[in-house]
C-alpha cells in the first residue's frame, strides 16, 4: 500500500519544466509589471500573459503572478470562495507542489503567499504576507464604457463621474447601491479599481492592509497592485453610504457572528444552513471550542 | 497680430469681450474637404448660425471649435471662468492640456448632437443621463443630483414619471430634449449644436425651437448652431456664417444675410427655400 502511494507521488513529479513552470524571462517580465503596479497603486499594467495549463477563468492570471514570486522558502495557501478544499484551490495547490516544490498550508497565518479567488481571509493578514487575487475582468469602467481606448483615457485623466452614474442607477432602481461583489474602490486617491469579485463584505479589509495585494488578470493580461498600508475607499454617495452585508444568524458550525456566510442547501426539502465561507477560520474556531470542552471535562 | 494680442487689444477698446475668438482656423482633409481660414468672435448670449450645403465643412468646423478635432492651423482663444477672473483665464484651446479641454466640454460647454443617442447613454436612465455631468464635477449627494435632474426634466417638458426610464424608450423629440437638459445641467456658457432639429417632424421641431429660444434668453447662453435649415437659422441665430466648399463665403446679421444675400451661393441658397 505504502509502495503504491510512493509510485503515485513520483508519477506526479513533472520534469522538463523550469522552476515555477514559467521560464525565467517570463518571470522577469511579470516581476517588472508587478514593480510598476506596486509603484502606481490601482493602475492596470499590461503584461504578456502566457498560456497556462488551465482554462482562462480558472485563475491563469493569479497563477502567473504566484509563479513569478514564489521561491523555495515560501509557503503557499490557495483558497477558492474562502475554502481550501474546492476543486480550483486543490488543483492550483497541487500544481505548485509539483512545479515549484512548494510547501503548502491551509493555515492563513502560516502562509507567505495566499492565492485567492473571490474572498479575503477573515483573519487579519500581517506584514510580509502577499495576497494574490485572480481577476476575471480588471476594468471597473467596462460595463459603462465598452471602449478600452476611452476607459484608459478616463483613468489617465481621472474622469470618474461615470462610475457614480452606475451607483445612481442602482439607487434609482432599487433604493440602495445593489452591487454586492466586485464593488469598485478608489485606491490611494487616484485610480478607481475593480477589487476582483470579492464580496463587498471584504472591501473594508483592503483599506490599510498590512499585506501586499497583487491582482492578476490572465485573459485580459493586466496586473495591478495595492501596496501595504494604502488607502482604499469604497465608492458611495453622501446620503447613501457604503455598507457591508449582514446576516441575522451566526455560522451553524462554529457560531461566528462576524464572518461572511455561505448558504448551504442540505436536502431536497428546502433545508439549508449558513456556514462560514472561510474554512480555515471556521476550523480554527471549532478546534478552539472543542479544546474548551476538553478542558472542562478535565 | 497674434490672436492673444488681438483679444487684449479688443479688451481695451470695449468693455465687452468675446467669449471665444477664432482666427484663421484651418483643417483640410483634402482640398475643399474640411474648412479653411475661418475667423469670428462670439459674445456671451449670442447665437451664431453656420449654414451651408452638405459637405461644406460645417460639422467638421463645429467639431474643431468644440475641442474634439485638432485643426491644422489657426487659433481658438476661449475665456474660461466667470466674472472678474476671466481675463486671467484666457486660454488657447489646443494649447491647453487634454484633461482641461475635456473638463471644459463637461462643465462650461455643451454639445448637442444631431442624433440624440450619440449624446446620450442608452443604458442609463433619463435621470442618470442628466446627473452624469453633475457627478463628473464631483457632486456626491444622491438627493441633490436627483432634485436637479427632476428640475431639468420639468424645464424641458418631459413628464417627471419618466425619470427612471431608459432614453431608448423615448420618442425622438423627447430624446433631443433630454440631450439638451443633460448639457445644460452644469450651467454651461457655450453650447454647440449640430442640426438639433434634424429628423424631427415639423410640429415637434417648432416646440423644440421654442424651448431652445426660451433657454437661450433665460440662461444667456452663447450658441454655435450648425444647420442646413434656413428657417431654423432665421428663428434662432443672431448672426449667420454661410459656408461653401470649406470656405466662409458670407457673414452678417441673420436678417441681412437672408433678406439681402450678396454672394451668388447665398442667393441660390435663399432662393431654394420653398416660398408660399
Amino acid at each position: 500500500m505504502k509502495l503504491k502511494q510512493e509510485q503515485v507521488a513520483q508519477a506526479q513529479k513533472v520534469s522538463g519544466y523550469n522552476y515555477g513552470y514559467l521560464d525565467e524571462q517570463t518571470k522577469r517580465m511579470i516581476r517588472r509589471a508587478l514593480l510598476k503596479a506596486v509603484a502606481i497603486p490601482g493602475y492596470q499594467v499590461p503584461f504578456g500573459g502566457r498560456e497556462m495549463p488551465m482554462p482562462y477563468g480558472w485563475g491563469t492570471g493569479g497563477v502567473q503572478v504566484t509563479a513569478a514570486i514564489i521561491g523555495l522558502t515560501d509557503t503557499l495557501k490557495v483558497i477558492d470562495q474562502g475554502a481550501d478544499d474546492t476543486t480550483n484551490a486543490v488543483s492550483i495547490r497541487e500544481f505548485f507542489k509539483s512545479v515549484a516544490d512548494a510547501s503548502t498550508t491551509e493555515k492563513t497565518l502560516d502562509a507567505s503567499i495566499i492565492q485567492t479567488r473571490h474572498r479575503i481571509p477573515e483573519v487579519t493578514l500581517k506584514k510580509g504576507q502577499i495576497l494574490v487575487y485572480q481577476v476575471p475582468i480588471p476594468e471597473p469602467l467596462r460595463f459603462i464604457e465598452p471602449r478600452e481606448t476611452e476607459t484608459r483615457k478616463m483613468h489617465a485623466l481621472r474622469e470618474y463621474g461615470i462610475m457614480h452614474v452606475k451607483l445612481y442607477e442602482d439607487v434609482a432602481r432599487f433604493g440602495h447601491i445593489a452591487i454586492s461583489y466586485g464593488y469598485p474602490v478608489f485606491v490611494n486617491g487616484r485610480y478607481i479599481m475593480d477589487p476582483s469579485p470579492i464580496p463587498k463584505f471584504d472591501n473594508p479589509k483592503m483599506d490599510n492592509m498590512a499585506a501586499l495585494q497583487l491582482f492578476g488578470a490572465g485573459r485580459e493580461k493586466r496586473i495591478y497592485a495595492i501596496p501595504p498600508f494604502t488607502n482604499v475607499k469604497s465608492l458611495d454617495f453622501d446620503d447613501y453610504p457604503f455598507e457591508v452585508q449582514e446576516w441575522d444568524q451566526a455560522c451553524a458550525i462554529c457560531g461566528a457572528e462576524d464572518t461572511f456566510l455561505d448558504e448551504v442547501v442540505m436536502d431536497d426539502n428546502g433545508n439549508h444552513m449558513f456556514v462560514c465561507s472561510d474554512t480555515d477560520y471556521c476550523g480554527e474556531r471549532q478546534q478552539k471550542q472543542e479544546l474548551v470542552v476538553q478542558e472542562n471535562e478535565q | 497680430m497674434s490672436a492673444f494680442q488681438h483679444v487684449e487689444q479688443h479688451q481695451k477698446e470695449s468693455e465687452e469681450q468675446p467669449l471665444m475668438s477664432v482666427r484663421n482656423l484651418t483643417k483640410l482633409y483634402a482640398p475643399s474637404k474640411g474648412f479653411s481660414n475661418v475667423s469670428f468672435d462670439i459674445y456671451p448670449g449670442e447665437v451664431l448660425g453656420i449654414v451651408g450645403e452638405s459637405g461644406s465643412g460645417k460639422s467638421t468646423l463645429l467639431k474643431s471649435l468644440s475641442g474634439r478635432l485638432s485643426p491644422d492651423s489657426g487659433s481658438i482663444i476661449y475665456v474660461k471662468g466667470t466674472g472678474s477672473d476671466q481675463i486671467a483665464q484666457l486660454e488657447s484651446l489646443y494649447e491647453m492640456a487634454e484633461s482641461q479641454r475635456r473638463q471644459l466640454l463637461r462643465t462650461e460647454w455643451g454639445v448637442v448632437h444631431q442624433h440624440p443617442m450619440d449624446g446620450l447613454r442608452s443604458r442609463v436612465s433619463a435621470g442618470g443621463n442628466i446627473g452624469e455631468r453633475l457627478m463628473a464635477v464631483g457632486q456626491r449627494h444622491y438627493g441633490d443630483i436627483r432634485d436637479q435632474a427632476s428640475k431639468w426634466l420639468t424645464d424641458v417638458e418631459i413628464p417627471l414619471d419618466r425619470i427612471d426610464d431608459m432614453p431608448t424608450t423615448f420618442s425622438g423629440g423627447m430624446q433631443q430634449r433630454l440631450q439638451i437638459a443633460r448639457n445644460l445641467v452644469t450651467h454651461p456658457k457655450l453650447i454647440f449644436m449640430d442640426e438639433p432639429t434634424g429628423g424631427l417632424d415639423v410640429s415637434v421641431q417648432a416646440k423644440l425651437l421654442d424651448l431652445l429660444r426660451g433657454l437661450v434668453t433665460e440662461l444667456e447662453l452663447a450658441v454655435i448652431i450648425v444647420t442646413h435649415d434656413l428657417a431654423v437659422a432665421r428663428l434662432l441665430a443672431h448672426r449667420l456664417m454661410v459656408m461653401r466648399h470649406s470656405e466662409v463665403v458670407e457673414t452678417g446679421l441673420t436678417d441681412q444675410v437672408l433678406d439681402d444675400p450678396q454672394h451668388p451661393y447665398t442667393q441660390l441658397l435663399v432662393s431654394s427655400v420653398l416660398q408660399n
